[in-house]
């Protein structure tokens, strides 16, 4: 399956998504420059973690005027598949690709860990290689991971299914103990109601390599691999 | 043919008064005066001020680092590189080095600090190495001080801010608490950084008629002066006055030169690059042009500026950050441009390699500088300072005999929540300590472990400092530190392979300073001897004093060290229920310098002589075990001695575990439970490895002590028996407690 990663100025995690994917899964990956709109016959576009122009003004808030963002919508619009992780998840909702916003983290500190996961939803071509209930272990790192949206826009992400992942803790309840940024409904990773577009606040390709961290993150990539055949 | 450079319009006249005001004395006024000829411009004298200050010139100090050991067979370029290189085999070399940012960190901690990692990062992309890793040791004041939280807060806050943004994991680091730093905190950043060989850089100028590029930020105003007058005199009350002279960062632009730099060097188009860091501009232009022994002509005119109206003095001076100084080959620049135009960054030439070996400022049409370039790169004063014992010693001395024995438990407990000792979890994960998918084992090991894509080789890096050893004897203290850093890396292991330092001390003009640093330097240089790991880099921090009151002396040692296969790394805590755990050291512990002396509030003793052969076996065995896989943990002991250590190793990430020591010593001996010095290991190992360990190690004895155990308890002899899940909890909440939480 052929992957585009998307690289913005200040984009940080672009190179370890294209060594995830290509060195570690094996997958015909490239990274894709902002300035240029071409997507370059990518089948899932993926927007990475970092801080996109610094993030001076508000995470992504620049990202999402890029001349490669226009082509990402379109591509979303046309039922593409779209994976944004951390700041890709930051870029998704200030572009209106996702619903919500991420605020700054309860703490109002940056915070780099590993954090455990409950897939809520297996149906859906980001998750289907795992089973609902399942939990994962990944990674995050972030100052600004804080989902927050209005409660009528919450119940119906619920009713939809589009909460993908939540925060939960080792018995895999969503205590709010375990809940690291604060998320409203400790909620880690939402998709668009077509389920084509998906952000999430952790980070599976840095949970790829059994020697770096496990290899929880793989289910992601796999998911997406298999719904592309 | 020269032309008497001109006073820029509105300068302030030059004279002895002003050249004081510059920090120069009144010979260094004399002998610029007799290099030039005339009397300084009022540029040129800031020029002067800032190349013959302390931190740029190293006149204090430079006598005494030329006695330290550089070479080796791993050792990659010559000296007077930004950065040293070892070569660490597939034909990759690191690349790092560290340096203190300690005053404009006290001044204004965010930036001072997120500036210092900024520097020290630029120090390692400009030798065309890929930044890696970063670490950092960090010297507060007392934990109760009412400015330390404010000051961790800030610094930390800083590393974080500008080290998350530029995308370079920050892996390990030391932070400590001392009413030592009470009104001078340290704040020491390292980078390391990986290239192809063929791919390094040199920043010596060569090629007359070369274009010379300005590339990144645009200048302005910040950091004048920040080498000179910050880094290089003593705090007094007037400091905080200082704030304008600390720069300010930014660590996007950072990124996309970074970025721009890495892309620049792959066209082949660059002679020669520099970051502009301490001194900017000028000491950037006249190092490059004086390693290469050419001269350097700048057009100040053309210089990118970020607010109208900059006087030479201040264009020349000015320390703002992300920017960066290359030679280009001749007719190639626009091939540069270009990259650094698709990074959205400013390149552009301001001046040319010239023959003739002056350093040439022009500014409006007219010549503003005209110096000797080795006038200003190696012709700085060199001092042969006095260095004389201290009359009395530092700190009153009591034998160690003569501490109180309390109750060992609540010794272990208060030891284990005490804030030397204590997780620093709520420092480092602020620190993004995984972006470019390098990092094995990240902070809280006893070092970070870092893989190498495409090979089996990785590289294991620690940072340490022992000031409380070293307030008592310099000599032995910065043995120790040597051996401690080292210590922790094999513990990994890894085999240590090379050194960068930052010397830490108050005013070199006072002798008994001049001693501290004398004999800090020596024993420095006896231990890297002895390790066969070479100070490939390094960095000297003087003047680390508060109205007459120095900090102890502080080397900051950074050993890194070389997997032959990172898949054999060893954690720091136990894994397997059943393992024997040994104890191998070189001397007994003893309580002198301690962590349990301090709690105490007892101060003095006397350091033991180390014997550097048993502590070289000591490594060498740790090595060999690690890679006859014979080992599944070991933890170097340190604060809070082998009791703690013990603690800290039941404490596996993903399950706590237990530990049944035998009595090995009585109950109440606390040199035993709780003593440091050099130097003790807590292993684990399966039984059958027993007799292999042993024969690896000796002469050094491996003694069994007890065992892992599946049900999470620590026992200790007959006098501490309690659940690891509660230390666990003391020594995770300790610092949240003191310093405010962060979840």
């Amino acid at each position: 399956m052929k992957w585009g990663v998307v690289s913005f100025p200040g984009s940080l995690d672009d190179r370890d998504a294209l060594w995830a994917l290509r060195d570690v899964l094996g997958q015909d990956a490239a990274l894709l420059w902002h300035k240029d709109e071409a997507l370059g016959g990518a089948e899932c576009v993926v927007l990475p973690g970092g801080f996109s122009y610094g993030d001076y003004l508000r995470c992504g808030a620049i990202a999402r005027f890029s001349p490669i963002m226009k082509s990402v919508a379109s591509f979303a619009a046309d039922g593409g598949l779209v994976l944004g992780i951390c700041n890709g998840f930051q870029i998704l909702c200030e572009a209106h690709l996702l619903p919500g916003a991420l605020t700054r983290n309860r703490s109002l500190a940056f915070v780099c860990d590993f954090v455990n996961l409950r897939v809520e939803n297996a149906a859906t071509p980001f998750t289907r290689a795992a089973h609902r209930g399942e939990m994962l272990r990944l990674p995050i790192k972030h100052g600004e991971g804080c989902y927050v949206a209005p409660e009528d826009e919450l119940r119906q992400l619920e009713e939809r299914g589009q909460i993908l992942l939540r925060y939960v803790d080792e018995r895999g309840e969503a205590a709010d103990a375990a809940n690291p940024n604060g998320s409203m409904r400790s909620i880690a990773g939402v998709a668009n109601d077509r389920f084509n577009v998906f952000g999430l606040m952790p980070h599976p390709e840095h949970a790829v390599e059994a020697m770096l961290g496990g290899v929880a993150g793989r289910k992601i990539f796999e998911s997406i691999a298999g719904a592309a055949r | 043919m020269s032309e008497a450079p001109a006073a820029a319009p509105g300068e302030p006249k030059v004279d002895l008064a002003a050249a004081r005001a510059h920090g120069l004395t009144e010979a260094e006024f004399a002998e610029i005066a007799r290099i030039l000829g005339r009397v300084p411009t009022f540029t040129e004298l800031g020029v002067f001020s800032v190349m013959w200050s302390e931190h740029c010139s190293y006149k204090s100090s430079r006598k005494h680092l030329k006695t330290l050991p550089r070479e080796g067979p791993n050792v990659v370029g010559g000296p007077g590189e930004n950065a040293g290189a070892i070569d660490v085999g597939d034909g990759w070399v690191a690349v790092f080095k560290i340096e203190s940012h300690n005053h404009p960190s006290y001044v204004e901690p965010y930036q001072g600090a997120a500036t210092g990692v900024g520097g020290i990062l630029r120090d390692i992309f400009t030798m065309g190495a890929r930044p890696i890793a970063s670490m950092d040791s960090l010297k507060f004041g007392a934990i109760g001080h009412p400015r330390t939280r404010y000051l961790v807060n800030g610094v930390v806050g800083g590393i974080g801010g500008y080290g998350n943004c530029v995308g370079v994991p920050t892996v390990a680091g030391e932070v400590m608490f001392d009413p030592g730093y009470n009104g001078n905190i340290l704040v020491n950043a390292f980078a390391l950084g990986l290239a192809r060989r063929e791919d390094l850089q040199s920043a010596r100028a060569r090629g007359v008629g070369n274009p010379v590029l300005y590339v990144g930020s645009a200048t302005g105003r910040d950091g004048i002066h920040g080498a000179s007058l910050l880094a290089s005199a003593e705090f007094d009350s007037e400091s905080e006055a200082k704030r304008p002279t600390v720069q300010v960062g930014d660590p996007f632009t950072e990124k996309l030169l970074i970025e721009a730099c890495l892309e620049a060097i792959k066209t082949g188009a660059i002679a020669a690059i520099q970051d502009m860091g301490a001194a900017g501009l000028t000491s950037s232009s006249s190092e490059m042009a004086g390693r290469g022994g050419l001269g350097v002509e700048l057009d100040l005119d053309r210089v990118p500026l970020r607010e109208p109206n900059l006087s030479p003095y201040e264009i020349l001076l000015s320390e703002s950050q992300e920017r960066m100084l290359i030679v280009a080959e001749h007719g190639r620049e626009a091939e540069l441009a270009a990259v650094f135009e698709k990074w959205d960054l400013h390149a552009v030439v301001i001046g040319t390699i010239t023959g003739d070996g002056r350093w040439r400022a022009r500014f409006r049409g007219k010549v503003v500088a005209d110096i000797p370039v080795s006038a200003l790169s190696d012709d700085a004063p060199l001092y042969d300072r006095p260095a004389a014992p201290p009359k009395r010693p530092p700190i009153e001395a009591r034998p160690s005999a003569a501490i109180a024995r309390p109750e060992p438990a609540a010794a272990l407990r208060a030891l284990l929540s005490s804030p030397n000792v204590a997780s620093r979890r709520m420092v480092f994960r602020q620190y993004d300590s995984l972006v470019l998918s390098n990092t094995v084992a990240g902070p809280g090991g006893d070092a970070a472990v870092l893989r190498i894509k495409g090979s089996r080789r990785g590289l294991a890096l620690k940072v340490d400092s022992n000031p409380r050893a070293c307030a008592l004897d310099p000599y032995l203290g910065a043995i120790a530190t040597v051996c401690e850093a080292a210590r922790n890396v094999a513990c990994t292991g890894a085999r240590p392979a090379a050194i960068t330092n930052c010397l830490n001390y108050g005013n070199p003009e006072r002798p008994e300073i001049m001693w501290q640093f004398a004999r800090g330097v020596a024993g420095l240089g006896a231990a890297a001897r002895a390790f066969n790991t070479p100070v490939i880099s390094g960095n000297v921090s003087f003047y680390n004093e508060t109205e007459g009151r120095a900090i102890p002396p502080t080397p900051t040692i950074a050993v890194v060290g070389v997997f032959a296969d990172v898949s054999l790394n060893i954690k720091h805590y136990f894994s397997f229920p059943g393992d024997l755990i040994l104890l191998v050291r070189t001397a007994p512990p003893s309580l002198a310098a301690s962590e349990y002396a301090d709690l105490h509030r007892i101060h003095g003793g006397e350091l033991a002589a180390i014997d550097l052969a048993r502590e070289r076996r000591l490594l060498d065995g740790l090595v060999e075990c690690a890679e006859r896989r014979l080992l599944r943990s070991a933890h170097d002991v340190s604060e809070g001695g082998m009791a703690v250590a013990l603690a800290e190793a039941c404490f596996n990430p993903e399950r706590d575990l237990g530990a049944e020591i035998e009595p090995v010593a009585t109950d109440a001996d606390a040199e035993a439970w709780f003593g440091e010095g050099v130097s003790s290991v807590i292993l684990s190992a399966p039984a059958e490895n027993l007799k292999a360990t042993h024969d690896i190690f000796a002469p050094l004895e491996v003694r069994p002590i007890g065992r892992v155990s599946a049900a999470a308890r620590l026992k200790l002899g007959r006098w501490f028996d309690e659940d690891v899940a509660a230390l666990r909890g003391l020594y995770e909440e300790a610092l949240p407690g003191r310093l405010g939480r962060h979840d």
